[in-house]
Parts: C-alpha cells; sequence; structure tokens
C-alpha cells in the first residue's frame, strides 16, 4: 500500500467496496430479480409510466390528429383554471362530493364493522355479504335508474305520488337540483369495499384478553371499550381504510357517467375524473386530459399525505 | 381451534344494546340489498306487470320468461352470446391466474428477499394503491394506443394484472409467516423460486384465496369502454348495456342480465368469506 495520497485513498475504496458489494449482492440476488420482473413489468408500463407521463404529456397539445405533438408549455394549465369554467365547477363537485362521500363512508364503514362485529358468528357473516353485496354486484345502475327514473314508473316517484307528497313525476337524473344527492347516494352505497373489510378484519383480530385486561381495570359500557381498547389497536386497518375511502371519492365519476347522461344536466355532478373522460375518451384532446389528470393525481398524493399526518398522529399506527 | 375462555360471552354492553345494534344494521343492510333484490324482482316479472302502478316488489306471476328471452335474444344477435361468454370467461381466466402468480412471485421478493432495490419497490408499492385502474385508465390508453393494442384481447387483459392491491395484500400476509421457515428451506438448497411455490404459498392460503375473489370480481366486470371497439373482443357486460339501452320494453331483459352477471362473484364470496377476513387481518398500513 503506498502512502502518497493518504487522505483520499481509504474515503474512495470505501466507496468502491459498496458500489462492488452492491453489484455482487446483486448478481447474488439474481433469481429474485427475475421474480419481480413480470409484475413489475406489467406495474411500470401500465401504472407507473402513464401516471408519471401525465405531467409531460400535460406541456402538450397532444390530440392524435397533430403529429408531432408541439410543446406548449404551461398553456393547458393556464387554460383549466383562468378559461375552463366547467372545470373550475368541476373542482367544486369534486370537493364537495370528497368532503361529503369521503368522510361519511369512512364513518360508516368503521362503525358498520363495529357493529357487526358486536353479533355473534352467523350473523357477523351474513351482515359482512350484505354490506359487500354492492361491491360484489359491480355495475347494476339500471336498477339505480329504475329507482330514480323521471316518468311514473320511477319508483321513488311512484311512491311519492301515491302517498301524495309529489302530484306530478319528477325528474330525478336530469333536474340539476338533485343530481348530486341522487349520485352521492349511490356512490354511498357502492363504497364498501376493500376498506370496510379491512377494519371489519382488524375488529376480529384483537386478542380477547385485550377486552379482559379492560374489564378487569373497570371498563363497562360499549363506547369505553371502543375508544380506549379497539381504536388504539387497529391503527394501521383505520390508516388503510381511510386512504381507500378518501382517494376513492376523489376520484369518483363512474356513478354519474352511467347513471346519468354525461355530461350531467349544467355540469352539476360532473367531477375532475369526467371532465378527464370527456376531453380524453370523446374528444381525444389528450394533452389536456393529461393535465387535468396530472392535477387529480396531484391532488390525490396531497390528500393522503394529509390523511396519514392526521391520522398517524391519533392513531400510533 | 377455539378456546372457550369464560362462560360470559359479553364483557360489557347490555342486551338492549345488542337489539338496538341489530335493528340498525337490519334497516341499513335494507337499504344496501334492495337494488340487488330489486334486480331480481324485475328478472322475474312477465313484460305486463312494470306497467302496474304504484310499481310492486313482489312478482304476481314469476316467470322465467326474462331468461330465456335473454339467451334467444342473445342467439340472434350479430355476435352470439356465447362468443361474449367466451370472452368474458376468457378474460376473467387469464387476469385471475396471472395476477396470483406474479403478484405472489413479487410479494415474496418484496417481503422475504433483501435485496438492493427492495426497499424502494416496497415504497412505491404504498404510494401507487391510490392509482387504481379507474383512475389511471385514460393514461393508460396513451400507452396502449402507442404500444398498438388498443381492440385487442391485451387492452383488457394487461392493463388489469399487475394492480397494487394485489401485491399490497400479498406482501401484507407473507411478512407475517417466519424468516426461519424460509431460512430452514435455503439451508436445504432450495432456492427463491422453490421455497416461494413449495414452502410459502401453501401457507399462503386465504391470502391467494382473496385474490382469487378479488381478481374474479374485478375482472369479471371488464367492459373495455374505449379500449375495445370490434364486437367479436367484448365482454359480457358490455351486453348487459346494450339490451338496457333498448328501453322498458326490455327492462326484464336487462335485469335478467344483471343477475346473470352479478350472481358468480356474490357465490364465491359467501364460499371463502373467512379466508378474506383472515387475510384483510393484514392489511394495515403503517406511517
Amino acid at each position: 500500500m503506498d502512502n502518497t495520497t493518504p487522505e483520499n485513498k481509504p474515503v474512495k475504496r470505501i466507496e468502491d467496496s459498496k458500489v462492488r458489494y452492491t453489484l455482487r449482492e446483486m448478481r447474488r440476488n439474481k433469481n429474485a430479480y427475475a421474480m419481480l420482473f413480470p409484475y413489475f413489468f406489467l406495474f411500470i408500463f401500465l401504472t407507473a409510466i402513464p401516471v408519471i407521463m401525465a405531467l409531460p404529456i400535460g406541456f402538450t397539445n397532444f390530440n392524435m390528429v397533430n403529429f408531432p405533438p408541439k410543446f406548449v408549455g404551461i398553456e393547458n394549465f393556464q387554460t383549466l383554471f383562468m378559461e375552463d369554467e366547467v372545470f373550475l365547477l368541476s373542482i367544486q363537485n369534486t370537493l364537495v362530493f370528497a368532503l361529503i362521500t369521503g368522510p361519511l363512508s369512512y364513518v360508516l364503514c368503521f362503525l358498520l364493522a363495529w357493529f357487526i362485529n358486536q353479533l355473534p358468528g352467523h350473523l357477523k357473516t351474513i351482515f359482512t355479504f350484505i354490506f359487500y353485496a354492492p361491491t360484489l354486484a359491480g355495475n347494476i345502475y339500471a336498477t339505480w335508474q329504475l329507482v330514480f327514473s323521471g316518468d311514473a314508473y320511477g319508483l321513488a316517484n311512484a311512491y311519492l305520488m301515491d302517498m301524495g307528497i309529489l302530484n306530478r313525476s319528477y325528474e330525478w337524473l336530469i333536474d340539476g337540483d338533485t343530481i348530486l344527492g341522487v349520485v352521492i347516494i349511490v356512490q354511498l352505497w357502492i363504497s364498501l369495499g376493500a376498506g370496510f373489510l379491512a377494519i371489519r378484519a382488524g375488529f376480529q383480530g384483537i386478542p380477547r384478553d385485550r377486552y379482559e385486561a379492560g374489564a378487569i381495570e373497570g371498563i363497562k359500557t360499549r363506547a369505553q371499550e371502543l375508544l380506549y381498547i379497539t381504536i388504539p389497536a387497529m391503527g394501521p386497518q383505520l390508516l388503510f381504510a381511510a386512504v381507500m375511502q378518501i382517494t376513492a371519492s376523489f376520484a369518483a365519476g363512474d356513478v354519474s357517467r352511467f347513471l346519468t347522461a354525461f355530461p350531467t344536466t349544467d355540469y352539476r355532478a360532473h367531477s375532475i375524473m369526467n371532465h378527464a373522460f370527456d376531453y380524453g375518451s370523446l374528444r381525444f384532446e389528450m394533452g389536456y386530459a393529461s393535465a387535468i389528470c396530472f392535477i387529480l393525481f396531484f391532488s390525490m398524493l396531497l390528500a393522503n399525505w394529509g390523511i396519514k399526518k392526521v391520522l398517524g398522529k391519533y392513531l400510533d399506527a | 381451534m377455539k378456546l372457550r375462555v369464560s362462560k360470559k360471552k359479553r364483557l360489557s354492553g347490555s342486551i338492549g344494546g345488542d337489539i338496538a345494534i341489530f335493528l340498525m344494521l337490519a334497516i341499513i343492510g335494507l337499504f344496501m340489498l334492495f337494488p340487488i333484490y330489486l334486480s331480481v324482482v324485475q328478472s322475474l316479472k312477465p313484460p305486463e306487470e312494470f306497467f302496474i302502478f304504484p310499481p310492486r316488489m313482489v312478482p304476481i306471476n314469476p316467470t322465467s320468461q326474462n331468461f330465456d328471452e335473454l339467451f334467444r335474444a342473445a342467439g340472434a344477435m350479430w355476435v352470439p352470446f356465447s362468443r361474449y361468454l367466451f370472452n368474458s370467461i376468457f378474460v376473467t381466466v387469464v387476469v385471475t391466474v396471472s395476477q396470483i402468480i406474479f403478484s405472489s412471485m413479487a410479494a415474496y421478493v418484496l417481503s422475504k428477499v433483501k435485496a438492493p432495490g427492495v426497499r424502494l419497490l416496497n415504497r412505491s408499492i404504498e404510494i401507487a394503491l391510490l392509482f387504481q385502474s379507474t383512475v389511471t385508465f385514460i393514461m393508460v390508453y396513451m400507452v396502449m394506443a402507442k404500444a398498438g393494442m388498443i381492440d385487442t384481447y391485451f387492452a383488457i387483459t394487461l392493463p388489469f394484472i399487475a394492480t397494487p392491491m394485489s401485491l399490497f395484500f400479498m406482501r401484507q400476509f407473507m411478512g407475517q409467516i417466519p424468516d426461519s421457515m424460509i431460512e430452514a428451506a435455503h439451508v436445504d438448497g432450495a432456492g427463491h423460486f422453490r421455497t416461494c411455490w413449495q414452502i410459502v404459498m401453501p401457507n399462503c392460503k386465504p391470502a391467494w384465496i382473496t385474490l382469487i375473489i378479488f381478481a374474479f370480481t374485478a375482472a369479471w366486470q371488464i367492459t373495455g369502454w374505449s379500449y375495445i371497439f370490434s364486437e367479436t373482443l367484448k365482454p359480457l357486460p358490455t351486453v348487459l348495456e346494450q339490451i338496457r339501452l333498448s328501453g322498458i320494453a326490455r327492462a326484464g331483459v336487462g335485469a335478467a342480465a344483471s343477475v346473470f352477471i352479478m350472481t358468480p362473484p356474490m357465490l364465491l364470496f359467501v364460499f371463502c368469506q373467512s379466508n378474506v377476513i383472515e387475510t384483510m387481518a393484514h392489511s394495515g398500513l403503517k406511517e
């Protein structure tokens, strides 16, 4: 070992061996990488790249007709926020929608799972199935259309008229005053998905001896049990469900697209996702649609970060 | 194995509370079940009963006419019903099987192998949970178009295979399998691949049953809107949509089609529910 550059040599050698170590580890684990490959190949091309590309494509006027797409800088974003009134309305709708259905469906998931957990075995199974059934049934929007149909054969109209509350049939899915309300009801109906199952399972996973210890410590009511034993024990599930429910309500748009006409009357239930669909899948203004998607993705990431910050503090997860 | 620790079933709360809770669940449950019940009722009504005012919640003369009509009308369509059915079954099988295989292998590596880059992938999966196919489909369209896969079977299978959710659940479940089991397998000379399939997977039965249910439910409902234009490649739910759009005269047939489509995922869930609950118990996110 020569001592010509005593200061640099050792540092360089450590770095060198770190790279070599990493390479050696990678070579040693090449089978593991091979196992990752099929999943991550599809994941990168069909989830990661589409999400990441939203921003760069949002800077172009890409529209499937003019080729090649031209770089237009922030023009799309400028148009969105300065001129596109429908977009501003869709932001407002999405926020109203997310602020109502997000927290409400989350609380619903939690309360229903808690109630179910209080029941004996077979009833637990039956009720879990009942509440998850809408997700399994999927797109039976036709039935909801029947309920809120605008003629006298629609169930809501028929019964309200029969009881004398309405004196003529009401256009639930066309009248601007009721569209958003109807869409929220249907969205809530379909919202008990994976988040609900996670919370439901979380209740089941708490060991019984904790409750016994609690009973000895003087816990008497269900509410105390919930507050002091259950919630602290299932932080991770609660966090998972919160992320699922709130981001799902941000991305909502399918319900109004299938249930009502598209776009809705006066854009009263038009969400950001609907706006992106309008430009991306109907008008093929891909650059503009990408800009909308980017804004949506960004706000979802922001909401996700916020949820984790707020809940993480309380849940101690 | 269930051990009854004490005879007293309940540690806190009252019988009155039990009854109140049951009633509340029953009322909300009725709301949840109502549209599903309604679909079944509609599918059993003969056409003339659709025009009774006010509408009835039970069919007077239940009939299987609508189901017969569905298969007959379907037989007379330009593209036979069996073709749509085949498309749906094909898509469902391909998506479900490859999803289970791909995400189990990846989940094994993410939870049990320490190799450079694995930590980064673990992080990215938790963020990717936000981006389900309902949000990304417009951007995915561009990738698909670029790759020339629009209007092929690839367009309705590939985007639904590598879902972040499936990998996440699988990884969480595998995380609780003891490392000593895997080390023992390595000592006996098994590589990663064999350890994954012969040691870890048999111990993850609830997780892959759950994945089958989720994958099946999602794949069975794939419509392929804007990804598929050829009638011969369209899956079953698109037929339902076509019938539904033909108005009140076909309402019974439309309802029959809904019932036909929603039954398989429901049956699957009924039989496998306990596995789902066991898997979801490990689904927590940590901040």
